[in-house]
């Protein structure tokens, strides 16, 4: 570890500051818990499997560069020595058992030893058994989801977007240290634990990672998949979407908050508050108005990727939701599309919403624009509609309305 | 140089003049690919291109495949080009094993697999209920289906297909015995056989459909199923139609006892059509 | 030409007696000359080279800096699959398939393929193919944006592109499966009397080799993209869990395509290296026997390595440590092959017109790759760094520096045998040493960027990657503009230039420098005799 510091010094000082000619003309810094400027090597270990991957990346680099070394060493040297100019004259020899059994075996036995160095680590990777806490990761398009499912602060649960503000990406603003590596919602994990991730997905396959953690799973639709971590240091560890999902798959980012085992606590505590303030009184009734205000939240943080905050969508990949027949039609079709989704296109279920929130945005959505029903969703219709069947749920969400 | 060669053995080779069947096919395939596409998104010019496309294929293919006849029957092919032809068809037909290894691997992967994925402790999560058996359509296409059994249809289609590469064999026999009339009849009871097969075969579909409630949108067990039997089904008409034009050749007299390779490549795709049957037979409806 | 072609000339009341090709563009449609067919799949290649080129530099402008300048991210993915997909399957195989073409007959002594209109049909599909894949970025919804690796089910989310791209795979496969069938065949049945397999070039060698793992996979990759297809149009669920498929499904059956696949891509280069090594060194090459039982193992283990594509979806240890030690012992059998190239070189009496200088750089920078892409079998090193860009880094070394480098080689080595002019030297050194400092320039860097945690297929990154970047963007365009060179010294060999005898190169062996250069258009119409 401490040589490739080391190198790493080096080569940033060695490689001049051209990029700031292609950033924008600003001093650029590492990034807390993510990328350094002019990174040479995998990130410095914060967890015990990251820091056997960082080794063993080592010790594989370093048997190459010597192989790689001796085999052009002799290359170079004929290439030098051996040349029709320096009146060199052919050999006539064009093969010999002896050399090439050995430079099979050789090699040979030089790859079992750098697969069984992996080994162990393979096996320790995959053994996600006995974990403190366990946390569900559900990737989105275009953003994750996290449910804590056991283990202390069980039961939470929010999104996490990426916050980096459009300007930047834009270049109308400058960048910040931890552009586009930057969420609203963290997740927060305590020090020294193990933590065990569930990784699952709505609609396409995401991959959730952190390199710092060592730490890389596929999140598959409709499947659990699970890798597990134990951080050594408090801090920010920051990751990013690893699997082609679509149009924003460079734009969810994954960020670890790592707290002290006390800060940990608070955190669950406030957290369980906010939880509480945040539910829905089941007895409250609704106004028009009321639902317009809330569905507009859950419009911006849900629908807006895709229909965008005009109601406009990008056609013909995104519909647009003002002046849809759907939308402005009977109740039961919008409701069911978002119960249902439409299958095969990026229109996924949201009925893991919650019945307020579904009845919000649909209300928000019918009456915005150029949309004017007027009326208002209840939760109660969704809540009525949550009960119907499959067969009624793909006939009123289907397309030809 | 259009002299003969001088000793008998050595003019193997056959070069043929430049063709425009090819680009015909080309521009077919293009029209097939652009209309099919186009269709399925219920766009221009969707079914019209297509049928244009197709059309024009069916046309290159029996103005190609007559050039050929016609090249064969008037001795162009020496014993070193049947041998080519005899190359060239074991390695298309085994370009055929690895397209039905895809679909019989994807069988294969979802039984052993993903289902029993599906249902273990982990998915609770997602799939409480689900249970994890075959045949199934997944945790969340809940309509209840019946499954096909080996009975009674699927078991007389096997023993309509094996028949039906015995009266091959026959013909074979006669054909090199140049027994014409035993051909002649024994080809037509092989395609014969052929083409009642696909007729069970229809009616089986109609009767999934109709009375099982098993589609090909009944989750992985419809889609597997009917993939498997529908290209192979497609595999059937494709040999039944190359044995047709077999057959009409044998009655237009041609292909001698020593000299028939058409017959024989046409008679190893339909044993290859055969035997992936029986790997279906066993493995889709019975195990 | 062969007593059988023309003794029974009736039929189409052609003449049977002219020597030449027929003339116009009809010649080139119609043709059934192995010649004619091997230079329009060269030239088409070139022009696919070109245009998934172009698209790469779209996808190194985007990339130059952080931000969105240019595409919007759908775009983006539409640059970057497209790139990949038009590299693989449009520039790549048919540049090889162009070599097979113009080379296998002359090398076994064979007047032509063994199919020769079909030999047409296998070309005439990859431009229709071709087109419906350059349509597809003008329909609505775009180009297909999955990656080339159109991994469901986000393949099963796009619109008619994506349809239009599935139908040209499976164009472009019939193309392939035509073609192999048809090498295979010429290779085994045509070889002139005399010439066993054991005395056969080695380019035959690796692509009878090749032509056999294209007749296994394709087929294969043929059946993923049509369950995407139903999945997308026709309901079925294979690749969708609620119906008791599962996506990871689709990367197992593409895998098992698409790994032999990159192996399709580099044996034809070693087959190229292993002819023109000898050659510049004067000497013969090592280890024939060794070389094609390498080969051959190389082949055989490419079946069994297609999840070291996968380690990050999720598989049980027992796979991933299986999948790992099959895909390090690969690199055994690809040492023997670069030991014996150098073994070659040894005491030999070298010098380095610009085919020597590709093959020797193809070796260099080749093992570089081979060298990564053993750190990526490495599963927990893999976990690190797949799908960011050192894995883009590792297969640009292998198919830029390796299957490029060695199809310029052999084009240079070849060039005076098929346009009779000997090409431009000092534009061709230029070429070449253009090509390395910005090959390195623009790939090295991504080694970097990919440990440090920049994922692939992104349109937009995080500052601190600026720098790489912005290096990496110049040196892409340092190297396309290199490429143009190459186009000028082919058009200046075409057009003229120092005329050649039939064998330019003093070290060099093998039937095709028997004929005069450039080769007549009927070559060996009586088989020559191998002792
Ligand atoms: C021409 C194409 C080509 C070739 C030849 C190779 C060769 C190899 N590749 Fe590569 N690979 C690709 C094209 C190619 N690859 C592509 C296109 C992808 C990405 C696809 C995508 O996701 O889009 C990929 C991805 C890829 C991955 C997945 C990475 C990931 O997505 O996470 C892996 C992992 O194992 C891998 C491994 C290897 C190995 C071990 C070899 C070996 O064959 C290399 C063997 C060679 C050597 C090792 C060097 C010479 C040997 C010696 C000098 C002997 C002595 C050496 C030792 C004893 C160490 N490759
Ligand atoms: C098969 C061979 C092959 C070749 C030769 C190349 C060549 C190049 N590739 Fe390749 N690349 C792939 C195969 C290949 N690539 C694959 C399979 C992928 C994965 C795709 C995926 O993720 O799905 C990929 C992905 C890929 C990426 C990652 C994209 C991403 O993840 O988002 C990048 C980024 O830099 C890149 C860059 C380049 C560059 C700069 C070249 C250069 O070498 C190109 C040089 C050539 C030119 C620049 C053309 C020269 C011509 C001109 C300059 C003249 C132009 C003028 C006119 C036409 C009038 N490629
Ligand atoms: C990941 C992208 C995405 C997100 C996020 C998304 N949608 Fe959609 N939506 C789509 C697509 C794509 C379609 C078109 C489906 C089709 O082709 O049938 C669609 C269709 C619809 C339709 C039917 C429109 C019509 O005219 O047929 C409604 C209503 C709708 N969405 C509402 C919403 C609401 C409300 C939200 C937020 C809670 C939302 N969508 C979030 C992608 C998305
Ligand atoms: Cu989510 Cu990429
Ligand atoms: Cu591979």
């Amino acid at each position: 570890m401490g040589v490739a510091k080391w190198i790493n010094k080096v080569a940033a000082a060695a490689v001049p500051a051209l990029g700031a000619g292609a950033a924008l003309a600003q001093a650029v810094v590492d990034m807390p818990g993510g990328p350094a400027v002019r990174q040479l090597n995998l990130p410095p270990p914060v967890t015990g499997i990251a820091s056997q991957i960082y080794d063993l990346h080592f010790v594989m680099l370093g048997i190459c560069a010597v192989i790689f070394v001796a085999v052009f060493g002799v290359m170079f040297y004929s290439v030098f020595a051996h040349r029709k100019s320096k009146g060199h004259k052919p050999a006539d020899f064009h093969e010999s058992t002896a050399v090439e059994i050995a430079w099979t075996v050789v090699p040979m036995i030089i790859v079992i030893v750098m697969a069984a160095l992996a080994t162990k680590t393979v096996l320790a990777m995959k053994d996600t058994s006995n974990a403190d806490i366990t946390i569900k990761a559900t990737g989105y398009q275009w953003k994750w989801g996290y449910d804590y499912v056991k283990g202390e602060g069980e039961g939470i649960s929010f999104f996490s977007s990426l916050s980096t503000p459009r300007e930047q990406i834009e270049g109308k603003a400058p960048k910040g240290v931890n552009y586009m590596l930057e969420v609203d919602n963290e997740v927060v994990v305590p020090v020294g634990r193990k933590i065990r991730i569930l990784t699952t997905a709505q609609d396409v396959i995401h991959a959730w990672m952190i390199p710092a953690f060592g730490v890389k799973q596929d999140a598959i639709p409709g499947f659990i998949r699970d890798t597990w971590f134990k951080a050594e240091k408090v801090g920010v560890y920051r990751g990013q979407c690893a699997e082609l999902c679509g149009k924003e798959h460079g734009f969810m980012p994954i960020v670890v908050n790592v707290k002290t085992e006390a800060d940990y606590t608070k955190w669950v505590e406030e957290q369980k508050k906010l939880m509480a303030a945040k539910m829905d009184d089941p007895n409250k009734q609704w106004t028009q108005a009321e639902l317009i205000a809330r569905g507009e939240k859950v419009y911006a943080a849900t629908c807006v990727a895709c229909h965008q905050a005009s109601g406009k969508g990008t056609p013909p990949a995104f519909p647009p939701l003002d002046g849809a027949k759907v939308v402005q039609g009977p109740k039961d079709n919008p409701i069911a599309v978002l119960l249902n989704g439409r299958q095969g296109t990026a229109m996924a279920s949201f009925k893991s919403l919650s019945d307020v929130e579904l009845a919000a945005v649909l209300t928000y959505t019918r009456n915005s624009w150029g949309n004017k029903t007027g009326d208002a969703v209840m939760p109660a219709d969704i809540k009525a509609a949550k009960a119907w069947d499959a067969a009624k749920l793909n006939q009123l969400s289907a397309k030809a309305q | 140089m259009s002299a003969p060669a001088a000793h008998g053995s050595t003019p193997d080779y056959f070069i043929p003049q430049p063709s425009s069947w090819p680009i015909k096919g080309s521009i077919a395939l293009f029209l097939m690919a652009l209309g099919a596409a186009t269709w399925i998104n219920g766009m221009f010019p969707g079914p019209w291109a297509l049928a244009i496309g197709l059309a024009f294929l069916v046309y290159m293919l029996f103005g190609w495949f007559g050039t050929v006849a016609g090249e064969s029957e008037g001795g162009r092919y020496s014993g070193k080009v049947d041998v080519s032809f005899r190359w060239s068809m074991s390695w298309f037909i085994f370009s055929e094993v690895m397209f039905f290894a895809a679909f019989f691997g994807a069988l294969y992967y979802a039984r052993v697999f993903s289902v029993p994925w599906l249902g273990d402790l982990d998915q609770r999560l997602l799939w409480p209920d689900f249970k994890a058996q075959w045949p199934t359509a997944g945790p969340e296409i809940a309509e209840s289906f019946t499954p096909m059994g080996p009975f009674w249809i699927p078991t007389i289609n096997t023993a309509l297909l094996l028949s039906s590469g015995v009266t091959l064999t026959i013909a074979h026999h006669a054909l090199k015995d140049n027994k014409r009339g035993v051909l002649n009849l024994f080809m037509f009871l092989t395609i014969l056989l052929g083409v009642v097969f696909l007729g069970f075969q229809a009616y089986e579909y109609a009767h999934a459909y109709s009375d099982l409630n098993l589609k090909l949108s009944t989750g992985i067990y419809g889609s597997t199923f009917f993939m498997l039997t529908g290209f192979h089904g497609f595999h059937v008409t494709v040999g039944a139609i190359m044995l047709i034009v077999v057959w009409v050749r044998c009655m237009k007299g041609h292909f001698k006892p020593d000299h028939h390779f058409a017959f024989e490549g046409a008679a190893w795709y339909w044993h290859f059509v055969d035997v992936v049957w029986l790997g279906l037979y066993i493995v889709v409806y019975w195990m | 030409m062969s007593a059988v072609l023309d003794q029974h000339g009736h039929s189409h009341g052609h003449d049977d007696h002219h020597h030449g090709p027929p003339s116009g563009l009809m010649r080139w449609v119609m043709t059934t000359n192995h010649k004619d067919i091997g230079t329009l799949y060269l030239w088409f290649s070139f022009i696919m080279f070109l245009t998934g080129g172009v698209l790469a530099l779209g996808i190194r402008m985007e990339l130059f800096q952080p931000g969105l300048q240019y595409w919007n991210p759908e775009f983006f993915n539409q640059l970057t699959t497209m790139h990949g997909l038009i590299m693989v399957f449009g520039a790549i195989m048919p540049a090889f398939v162009g070599f097979a073409n113009w080379l296998i007959p002359l090398q076994i002594g064979a007047p032509d393929m063994a199919f020769a209109r079909m030999n047409n049909w296998s070309f005439w599909l990859l431009v229709p193919a071709a087109m419906l894949l350059v349509i597809s970025f003008f329909v609505p919804g775009g180009a297909t944006a999955a990656g080339w690796t159109l991994y469901a089910p986000l393949s099963t989310q796009m619109g008619l592109g994506m349809d239009l791209g599935i139908f040209a795979m499976h164009i472009m496969g019939a193309s392939s499966i035509m073609g192999s069938i048809n090498i295979v065949t010429t290779i085994l049945n045509m070889r002139a009397p005399g010439m066993t397999l054991m005395k056969m070039p080695m380019f035959c060698w690796t692509w009878l080799i090749t032509a056999y793992l294209l007749i296994a996979v394709m087929p294969v990759l043929a059946g993923a993209i049509t369950m995407v297809l139903t999945d997308r149009h026709f309901g079925t669920s294979f690749f969708n869990a609620a119906g008791g498929g599962d996506p990871v499904m689709y990367q197992h059956i593409f895998w098992f395509f698409g790994h032999p696949e990159v192996y399709i891509m580099i044996l034809p280069a070693f087959g190229i290296i292993s002819h023109v090594v000898p050659a510049f060194a004067r000497k013969q090459l090592f280890g024939y026997a060794s070389m094609v039982y390498a080969t051959s193992s190389i082949a055989i283990l490419s079946f069994i390595v297609w999840a070291h594509h996968m380690f990050t979806t999720g598989m049980p240890a027992s796979g991933q440590l299986f999948f790992m030690y099959a895909t390090m012992l690969i690199a055994v059998p690809t040492g023997v092959k670069v030991f014996n190239w150098i073994a070659t070189m040894w005491k030999g009496s070298m010098t380095f017109e610009t085919p020597m200088l590709f093959a020797v750089g193809f070796i260099f920078v080749f093992t570089m790759g081979g060298f990564t892409g053993l750190i990526c079998a490495v599963t927990p090193i893999d976990i690190q760094i797949q799908d960011t860009y050192y894995v883009v880094a590792h297969f640009h070394y292998v198919l830029v520096a390796g299957s490029l480098f060695a199809l310029f080689s052999g084009t240079y080595y070849w060039i005076p045998k098929w346009t009779g002019h000997m090409y431009d030297e000092g534009l061709g050194k230029l070429h070449f040493w253009a090509s390395i400092i910005f090959f390195n320039i623009t790939f090295f860097p991504m080694h970097f960027l990919g440990l440090a945690g920049m994922p692939r297929r992104i349109p937009d990154y995080a500052t601190q990657f600026a720098d790489f970047n912005a290096i990496a963007s110049v040196g892409a365009f340092g190297f396309g503009l290199s490429q143009l060179i190459f186009l000028v010294v082919v058009l200046k060999a075409i057009k003229g230039g120092a005329k050649v005898g039939d064998k330019p190169w003093e070290g060099a062996e093998g039937l095709e420098w028997t004929v005069p250069s450039p080769a007549p258009y009927h070559t060996f119409e009586t088989a020559p005799q191998v002792k």
